[in-house]
C-alpha cells in the first residue's frame, strides 16, 4: 500500500509554478528519495505535503485520503512529520524543550518518555546537552535535534529536508545511519537530498526532479547505475 | 517623613502596575510583532467594570476585600473576551498584510473602544466607593498604605505566575516556540491560532487586573484612563526589551520609580521652575536616555531575530 501518494501535484509561488505535476509513491515502510539540483523544487513538494503551501485537495493522498491544503499542525495528529529544510530548531528552547514540542500532541506520557529514551539512545550528544538552549548546538547536533524532535510526535511518515546539509563527512555518515535505523523501526520515510549517491545507497527507490519535473524514477540500484544519473548527480562522466 | 523612600513605595506601586500592563504590550509583540496600541483599553474597561460591579455592592454589608474581588472576577472575563474579539476579527485577518496596516487597525479598535466606553459609562469618572478603610503603615519615615501593599503583593503575584506558565508548562513553551517560528511550530502540531488567541487572553486578564489596582490607588476610573497609561506601559516595555518578559517587568518597575523620584524631585532639582507636575516628562526624557545608547531597551536582543 502506499502510505503517501502525489498524482499531477502542482504548486505555484504567485503566479510561477515551482512544481509542474509530478507523480509520486512512496509505499508503506520504505524509504524513498527524492534528489535533484539545487530549485528543482524539492523543497517545496515537501512543503506541499506538510501542508505549509496550499495546493489542491486530491493531489496528495496520505493513507488513501486526500489531504492537500489540509493544514500542518493536523496533518501531525495524523503522523506526518517534516524535517525542514535548515533544520528550524527552536533556538531560544533548550534541547529538551524543542523535543518536548515534538511530543507537543501527544498525551501518552509513559509512551513520550520511553521515545525520548529512545532518541537519546540515537544521539547521546542530545542526552548530554538537554539543558543547553539550541542555538547553542553544531549544525550537525541541530540536525540530530531536528530528526529527534520530529519523532517524538511518532511518525509514520518522516519526510526530511536535506539533512546533510552543510555538515561534515562524519556528521553526514551518523546522520544517514541514524536514517537507516529510523527505517528498520518501521518509519516510512520520503528522504530529499542533494547528496544523491548517499540518498540513492539507503534508500529502495529513487526519483529524479528537474525544473519542477520528475524525469526520472525508479529502483534505486537501477538509478545508481544509470548514465544520465551517473553524469549529471554523481559527478562521473562515462 | 522620608521623600526619598516615600517616592520608592510610591513608584514601586505604579511601577508593578505598569509592569503587568507592559507584559500585556510584550506578550502580543514577541508573538504576532504588533504593538496593540489598543492594550491600555483593555486596563480601562477592566477598571470601568470592575468599579460599576464595586459600586453596585458597595451598598450591601458584604466585606470589601469580597466586593473588590467580585469587581475583579466580573473586569477579568468581560476584557478577555474583548481582548480574544479583537484578535480573532480584527487582527488574524491581518495577520500575512503588511505590518501598518494591524497597527493602524489597533489605533482604530483603541478608538472605538474608548468610545463605546463613553457610551456605556459617560464622560463622567466612576468614583471608587469609600469601602475600604484606610490602613498605613509607618516604615522608617515613610508611609505604605494597605492598598499599595495589595498593589505591590499581586502584581508580584501575576508576575511570576506569567513566567511560570511561560517557562514551566508545555502550553508556555509553545507559546515561545511559536514566536520563535511560527512556520515550524505549526509543524509540531501546534495550533499556532489558538496560541495566539490564547495570548491576547492572558494580557486581557492581566490588563484587567490591571485596571482595577491602578482604579482603586487612584479612586478613580475614566473612559480616557487608558491612553496615558497604555502609552507609559508601552514605553516600559520598549525600555525593557520589547518581546522579553523579564524587560516588561523590569522596564515597568523603573519607569514608575524614576516617575515618583521625579515627581518628589524635580521643584528642587529646577529650582522650582518645573513642579512634580513635570513627572511624566522626566520618566519620559530617561527612557529616550537609555534608548539611545540601548536602542533594543535594557533587556532585549536584536529585534527580528528569529530563528
Ligand atoms: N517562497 C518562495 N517564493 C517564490 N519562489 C520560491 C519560493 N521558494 C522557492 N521558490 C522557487 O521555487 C523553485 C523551487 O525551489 P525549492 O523547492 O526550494 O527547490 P529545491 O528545494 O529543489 O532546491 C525555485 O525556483 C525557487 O526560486
Ligand atoms: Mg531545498
Amino acid at each position: 500500500m502506499n502510505l503517501l501518494e502525489l498524482t499531477r501535484l502542482e504548486v505555484a509561488y504567485g503566479g510561477i509554478k515551482a512544481v509542474r505535476g509530478i507523480n509520486l509513491k512512496v509505499p508503506e515502510g520504505e524509504l524513498v528519495c527524492l534528489i535533484g539540483t539545487n530549485g528543482a523544487g524539492k523543497t517545496t513538494t515537501l512543503k506541499a505535503i506538510a501542508g505549509l503551501l496550499p495546493v489542491a485537495a486530491d493531489a496528495i493522498r496520505y493513507e488513501g485520503a486526500p489531504i492537500g491544503g489540509a493544514r500542518s499542525f493536523e496533518l501531525v495528529r495524523r503522523g506526518l512529520a517534516l524535517v525542514p529544510e535548515g533544520r528550524g530548531v527552536f533556538g531560544q528552547l533548550t534541547v529538551a524543550e524543542n523535543l518536548a514540542m515534538g511530543a507537543y500532541v501527544r498525551s501518552d506520557a509513559a509512551a513520550v518518555s520511553s521515545d525520548l529514551e529512545r532518541v537519546f539512545s540515537l544521539f547521546p550528544r542530545l542526552a548530554e546537552r538537554r539543558g543547553q538552549s539550541a542555538g547553542t548546538l553544531s549544525g550537525g547536533e541541530q540536525q540530530m535535534l531536528a530528526i529527534g524532535r520530529a519523532l517524538m510526535s511518532r511518525p509514520k511518515l518522516l519526510l526530511l529536508d536535506e539533512p546533510s546539509m552543510g555538515l561534515a563527512p562524519l556528521m553526514v555518515q551518523k546522520i544517514f545511519e541514524t536514517i537507516l535505523a529510523v527505517a528498520k523501526d518501521g518509519v516510512t520515510i520520503l528522504l530529499v537530498e542533494q547528496n544523491a549517491r548517499l540518498a540513492l545507497e539507503v534508500s529502495s527507490h529513487g526519483y529524479v526532479m528537474e525544473t519542477g519535473l520528475i524525469t526520472l524514477s525508479g529502483p534505486a540500484r537501477e538509478l545508481l547505475t544509470d548514465p544520465k544519473v551517473r553524469a549529471a548527480y554523481l559527478g562521473e562522466a562515462d | 517623613m522620608d521623600i526619598f523612600l516615600q517616592q520608592i513605595i510610591n513608584g514601586l506601586t505604579l511601577g508593578s502596575v505598569y509592569a503587568v500592563v507592559a507584559l500585556g504590550y510584550t506578550m502580543v509583540y514577541g508573538i504576532i510583532q504588533l504593538i496593540n496600541f489598543a492594550h491600555g483599553e483593555l486596563v480601562m474597561i477592566g477598571a470601568m467594570v470592575a468599579f460599576s460591579v464595586i459600586g453596585a455592592l458597595a451598598g450591601t454589608q458584604l466585606p470589601p476585600v469580597l466586593i473588590v474581588l467580585a469587581g475583579i472576577l466580573v473586569a477579568v472575563p468581560v476584557c478577555m473576551a474583548v481582548g480574544y474579539t479583537m484578535e480573532r476579527i480584527a487582527y488574524r485577518p491581518l495577520r500575512g498584510a503588511p505590518r501598518l496596516a494591524p497597527l493602524i487597525t489597533a489605533i482604530g479598535i483603541s478608538i472605538i473602544l474608548q468610545h463605546v466606553a463613553l457610551l456605556v459609562w459617560s464622560r463622567n469618572p466612576l468614583a471608587f466607593p469609600q469601602i475600604i478603610p484606610l490602613v498605613s503603615f509607618n516604615v522608617g519615615g515613610a508611609i505604605i498604605t494597605g492598598v499599595q501593599i495589595a498593589i505591590i503583593l499581586t502584581s508580584l503575584l501575576m508576575m511570576v505566575g506569567l513566567t511560570l506558565m511561560v517557562y514551566r508548562t508545555k502550553l508556555g513553551i509553545a507559546m515561545r516556540a511559536t514566536s520563535q517560528n511560527p512556520q515550524v511550530a505549526g509543524l509540531m502540531g501546534i495550533d499556532i491560532d489558538r496560541i495566539i488567541a490564547f495570548t491576547f487572553i492572558v494580557g486581557a486578564g492581566l490588563a484587567a487586573v490591571a485596571g482595577v489596582m491602578v482604579g482603586t490607588y487612584y479612586g478613580i476610573a475614566h473612559y480616557s484612563m487608558g491612553s496615558l497609561l497604555g502609552m507609559k506601559a508601552f514605553s516600559a516595555a520598549v525600555l525593557g526589551g520589547i518581546g522579553n518578559l523579564a524587560g516588561a517587568m523590569l522596564g515597568g518597575i523603573l519607569l514608575g520609580v524614576v516617575e515618583a523620584l521625579g515627581a518628589g524631585y524635580i521643584g528642587d532639582l529646577t529650582n522650582n521652575v518645573f513642579g512634580s507636575n513635570y513627572q511624566d516628562v522626566f520618566a519620559f526624557l530617561m527612557l529616550i536616555a537609555v534608548l539611545v545608547f540601548r536602542p533594543s531597551g535594557l533587556l532585549g536582543e536584536r529585534v527580528g531575530d528569529r530563528a
